[in-house]
C-alpha cells in the first residue's frame, strides 16, 4: 500500500473511463465511462491526502468530487430522457444540434 | 496486519480495475452496471484502507443506489438488447483504445518518475470529525456553493425530463383537480 | 508505510469467532421472526393448535431444501444467484456494527452510515433477484422495489440522522452510549417510526411487499424455488432483524436496562421489536409503490427533517 501503487490503479481505472466514454455510442453508456474516470478521482485524490498530506481540510475535495459525480449523473439522466423522448435516440452520434 | 491490508489492496484495486473493464465488455445491460458498481465498491473500500472511513462509506453508499438507478435507465434506454441482437455498440474503437492506452503510459510514467515528497503534517486523530469540521468551519464556503447547485440541477433535470408540464395536469386555468395518470398517496 | 491505526483495531477486533456468534444470533432471531409469523398466520387461517404454527416454518425450511430447483429459459443465474444470497450477505454486514454490551463485531466510526450503505444494497439485491430470472412478474417485482424505494429511502436516512446529531457521533456505539437515562425513541418518535417503516420496506415485508406482491404472481420471487427461495426469505427475515437489532442502540438506550446484563438487554429489546414488526404485517395493507412515493416525500420527509432541526436545536442548546 504505497501512494504509487495507488495512484498506478487510479491511472488504470481513468484509462478504462476513458476508453468507455470516448468510445460508446450509447449516453448511458459513455455516462459509465465518465463515471470510472471520476471513480479514478477519488482513489487518486483518497490516495494523495493519506500518503502525502493528511491535514484536516483534504478531504473536502473528495466531497465535492463526489457531489460533483451526482450532479453529473443528474443531468445525465435528464438529459438522455429528453433526447429520448424529443428524437427517439439514445446515441451520441444522432445528436447532432450542438453540431450544426 | 500490514502484509494483509497490502494484499487486501491490491486485490481490491484490481477488481476495481477489471470490474471497469468488464462494463465495456459484457454484452448484458444489467451485468455492464453492476459491474461498475462493483468498481465503485472497491474503490470505496480501498478508500476505506486509506482512512477516509466516511468518504468510503459514502461512495458506496452513493454509487450502489446510483447503479440501481442507472441499471433502470440502462434497460429504457438501450433499446435493443445486445444480447439478443449481437453488434458492436462503439465507434472510434481504434481510436479510443489508443487514447486510453496512451493516457495509462503517461499517467503511469508520472507517477513512477516524479518524485514525490514526503508526508507533511500528520492525520487528525479523527479523520470523520475532520471532515465535520472543516465542512462545518473554515470550508463552509464550499457547501454554501454546492448546496444552490444541487438544488438547481433538480430542478433542471426535472424541467428536462418531465414530459408533462403543470399546465397539463390542471389545465390552462391551473385550476380544479390534476389530471393524473395515477392519483397520488396524499390525496391531491 | 504510514500505519492503520483506527481501521486495523476496528478489523482486528472482528475476530472470526465473533463474527460466527453474531450470526448465530442473527439466525436465532430469525427463527424466532418465522416462527411468530407462521403462528400468526396458523390463528389467523383458523387452523387449530399452536403447534402447526410452530412446525410450520420448519416444514417449509424442509420442503425448500428437498424441492428440485425450478429454471426459467436463459436466465441471468450469476446475477440472479448474487441478489438472492445478498439479503442475508447485507444482513450480517448490518449488525457487524451493532454492539452487543460491550462487544461489536465491526467497530467502525462510521457504523451509521455503514448501515445506511448496507441498506442500499438492499435496492440492488432485490432488482437482481427480479432481473436474473428472466420473467415478466419478477422483472415488474424489481421495479416495483425501485420505486418503492426512492420513496423510503430518503426518510429513512434523515430518520438515521437524528441519533447521530443527539450524540455527536456517528459511531453506533457512542450513539448507545449518549442516552444514558434518557433513550432516543422518547424524544425523537418521528424518527424512529419512519426508521421502522423504513426497515418493514427494505425488508420487503407487510406494507411494505408489494415488489412480492400475490398480484404478481410472487413478484421478485415467482420464478424462486428450492433452497434460492429458502435463502431469498431467509433474508428477507434477516433484515427485519437486523434493522430490529440496530434499532436498538439507536433508539432503544442500547443494552440499558435494570437486573440483567447489557447484552441480554440488546437481545431482548432486539426481539421485542422484531416481534411487534413481523406483526405489523397483518395489520396493515400493501401500499402500492407510487403511492408512497408521495407519502414519503411530502409527508414523512418534511416531519422527519422537522424532527431532525428539533434534535439538532436541542444538541446545540446542550452544547
Amino acid at each position: 500500500m504505497t501512494l504509487e501503487a495507488t495512484l498506478l490503479i487510479a491511472a488504470a481505472i481513468f484509462a478504462v473511463g476513458l476508453y468507455g466514454a470516448i468510445s460508446q455510442q450509447v449516453v448511458v453508456m459513455v455516462m459509465m465511462g465518465l463515471e470510472l474516470m471520476i471513480n479514478a478521482v477519488i482513489l487518486a485524490g483518497a490516495g494523495f491526502w493519506w500518503f502525502l498530506a493528511p491535514d484536516p481540510t483534504g478531504q473536502v475535495l473528495l466531497m465535492l468530487v463526489i457531489a460533483a459525480m451526482t450532479l453529473e449523473m443528474a443531468m445525465g439522466f435528464a438529459v438522455a430522457t429528453l433526447l429520448h423522448r424529443r428524437s427517439e435516440t439514445d446515441m451520441t452520434d444522432m445528436a447532432t444540434e450542438l453540431k450544426e | 496486519m500490514s502484509v494483509v491490508a497490502d494484499v487486501a489492496f491490491w486485490v481490491l484495486g484490481v477488481l476495481a480495475v477489471l470490474a471497469g473493464a468488464a462494463v465495456f465488455v459484457v454484452d448484458s445491460m444489467a451485468r455492464a452496471t453492476y459491474a461498475l458498481a462493483v468498481s465503485f465498491v472497491a474503490v470505496g473500500l480501498q478508500v476505506l484502507f486509506l482512512q477516509q472511513t466516511y468518504v468510503g462509506v459514502v461512495v458506496i453508499l452513493m454509487m450502489v443506489m446510483e447503479m440501481a438507478i442507472m441499471a433502470v435507465y440502462m434497460v429504457m434506454f438501450m433499446g435493443m438488447n445486445p444480447a439478443l441482437m449481437p453488434m458492436s455498440m462503439v465507434h472510434d474503437k481504434r481510436l479510443a483504445l489508443a487514447a486510453a492506452i496512451g493516457t495509462f503510459l503517461v499517467l503511469a510514467a508520472g507517477v513512477l518518475l516524479v518524485d514525490w515528497p514526503a508526508r507533511r503534517g500528520s492525520p487528525p486523530p479523527d479523520a470523520t470529525r475532520a471532515l465535520g469540521e472543516a465542512l462545518m468551519g473554515h470550508k463552509m464556503l464550499v457547501m454554501t456553493v454546492i448546496s444552490p447547485v444541487m438544488v438547481a440541477t433538480i430542478v433542471a433535470g426535472v424541467v428536462l425530463a418531465s414530459a408533462r408540464t403543470r399546465y397539463d395536469r390542471y389545465g390552462d386555468d391551473l385550476r380544479g383537480a390534476p389530471d393524473d395518470p395515477q392519483p397520488g398517496g396524499v390525496g391531491r | 508505510m504510514p500505519e492503520l491505526v483506527p481501521l486495523a483495531t476496528a478489523v482486528q477486533a472482528a475476530a472470526p469467532v465473533w463474527s460466527l456468534l453474531a450470526a448465530a444470533i442473527l439466525g436465532c432471531l430469525v427463527m424466532l421472526a418465522a416462527v411468530l409469523d407462521g403462528v400468526l398466520s396458523a390463528r389467523g387461517n383458523g387452523a387449530a393448535g399452536a403447534g402447526v404454527g410452530l412446525r410450520r416454518p420448519f416444514a417449509e425450511a424442509a420442503r425448500l431444501m428437498r424441492q428440485r430447483r425450478r429454471t426459467t429459459i436463459e436466465p441471468d443465474s450469476l446475477l440472479w444467484r448474487i441478489g438472492g444470497a445478498g439479503l442475508l450477505v447485507a444482513a450480517l454486514l448490518m449488525v457487524a456494527v451493532v454492539p452487543l454490551g460491550r462487544w461489536t463485531v465491526f467497530d467502525l466510526d462510521v457504523g451509521v452510515v455503514w448501515f445506511n450503505a448496507m441498506d442500499v444494497l438492499v435496492w440492488a439485491f432485490v432488482w437482481l433477484v427480479g432481473w436474473g430470472a428472466n420473467s415478466a412478474p419478477s422483472l415488474v417485482g424489481g421495479y416495483r422495489f425501485l420505486a418503492l424505494g426512492l420513496g423510503y429511502e430518503l426518510p429513512l436516512m434523515f430518520a438515521l440522522v437524528a441519533p447521530p446529531i443527539a450524540a455527536q457521533s456517528l459511531n453506533v456505539g457512542a450513539v448507545a452510549a449518549a442516552q444514558h437515562g434518557l433513550w432516543f425513541v422518547v424524544w425523537m418518535p418521528v424518527a424512529f417510526v419512519v426508521y421502522c417503516l423504513g426497515v418493514t420496506a427494505f425488508s420487503v415485508w407487510g406494507p411494505f411487499a408489494a415488489a412480492i406482491g400475490a398480484d404478481l404472481a410472487g413478484g421478485v420471487r415467482a420464478e424462486l424455488s428450492g433452497v434460492d427461495r429458502l435463502v431469498f426469505e431467509l433474508g428477507r427475515y434477516a433484515l427485519l432483524a437486523a434493522g430490529a437489532a440496530f434499532a436498538v442502540p439507536m433508539f432503544l438506550g442500547g443494552g440499558a436496562g435494570p437486573l440483567l446484563p447489557d447484552w441480554a438487554w440488546v437481545l431482548v429489546k432486539t426481539a421485542v421489536l422484531l416481534a411487534a414488526l413481523v406483526g405489523l404485517r397483518r395489520r396493515l395493507p400493501v401500499l402500492r409503490p407510487d403511492k408512497l412515493m408521495e407519502v414519503g416525500w411530502l409527508v414523512l420527509l418534511p416531519a422527519v427533517l422537522v424532527q431532525d432541526l428539533v434534535v439538532a436545536v436541542v444538541a446545540a442548546g446542550r452544547g
